[in-house]
């Protein structure tokens, strides 16, 4: 037995997993809050992200939108983050014995760790008035995040289907 | 000729039995569904909250719907086309299903608020545009649009594990 074996068996024997995994209504409630704060995620990131790429509202001040969008991200992340970790609880194995859900762990580091540099390099000013090099940097970052936090999507979704010890 | 007829046509098509043969379509339009849905459901919570008045309240609302509406549009019609493939697959069994049922209750709602809300507040828009706090209207149809796609995201959920 792995170690990711005993520890799935002990978690499910703690009176909390078996408390969730015995009702009928708190797993579908909590991933539908789990979807809720998904929403609010992917809603942030889809407009942030496209217009730090440069691709929509040149306009606008980058450092004011960042500062718009991510108290709202970071807040549903620490929902994702509480929910989640009740779904874990409810049904251990599910998550950890499955390699799509430790794959989309890994997305999530990533995916937090492209976008906090990014914050730094973002000045007060439009996209279109950032120096070439750092318009380089600063799209990639922005793509690469939009690209991760679809993968945690897809992912997030594949753990029902498929990853699992058949 | 029935609804549950057309259902039991629908699922019978080539398309809907290739869906429900294959191991991963039914996945793959589901993730789309899902990735579709959050873009709708996130858009016009960022909308409903500015005219309850409790975020983005620096932007105008006309600005505010000119950003976020597009997209809720756009990812409707995605999730409505990826909805119709995942209930054509085992449409008689979808039929049946009471939480979707509830879940296209729910949408409609959502449908009649806003357009409800349209037709009369937002008409006068511009003289409440930048004003805080918005105007009872407003909110109501802010607050409601909300409770409607919060349930419609609930009922979806268990949809599935009915």
């Amino acid at each position: 037995m792995s170690t990711l074996d005993s520890v799935s068996a002990w978690l499910a024997a703690t009176p909390l997993s078996v408390a969730i995994s015995g009702s009928s209504w708190l797993v579908p409630t909590l991933q539908s809050i789990h979807i809720l704060a998904v929403s609010i995620v992917m809603a942030s990131i889809a407009m942030l992200d496209l217009r730090l790429a440069g691709f929509l509202g040149r306009e606008q001040s980058l450092r004011v939108l960042t500062l718009r969008f991510y108290p709202w991200i970071w807040g549903a992340l620490a929902v994702l983050v509480t929910t989640g970790f009740f779904q874990i609880m409810a049904e251990p194995s599910r998550e950890l014995l499955n390699w799509i859900f430790w794959t989309k762990m890994g997305l999530i580091v990533g995916a937090v760790l492209v976008t906090a540099p990014v914050r730094r390099l973002l000045e007060d000013c439009r996209y279109r008035d950032l120096p070439a090099q750092k318009k380089a940097i600063v799209r990639t970052c922005a793509l690469l995040s939009l690209l991760l936090w679809t993968a945690v999507l897809v992912c997030g979704r594949w753990i029902a289907y498929a990853g699992g010890r058949v | 000729m029935t609804v549950l007829d057309v259902c039991r046509w629908l699922e019978a098509t080539p398309l809907a039995t290739a869906i429900t043969e294959s191991d991963w379509m039914f996945p793959t339009i589901e993730t789309v569904h899902v990735l579709a849905l959050s873009l709708v459901v996130g858009s016009i919570a960022m909308l409903d909250l500015r005219m309850i008045g409790v975020s983005n309240r620096s932007m105008t609302v006309v600005r505010l719907s000119e950003e976020t509406l597009p997209w809720t549009w756009g990812a409707f019609v995605v999730a409505a086309i990826s909805g119709s493939l995942l209930f054509v697959s085992a449409a008689t069994k979808y039929y049946a299903n009471i939480p979707l049922r509830i879940k296209f209750v729910l949408m409609a709602c959502a449908g009649i608020n806003m357009a409800v809300f349209h037709f009369t507040a937002f008409r006068a828009v511009h003289s409440w545009n930048t004003s805080l706090p918005t105007p009872r209207a407003a909110k109501v149809a802010g607050g409601l649009s909300l409770i409607f796609w919060m349930g419609v995201v609930f009922a979806g959920r268990w949809a599935g594990f009915v």
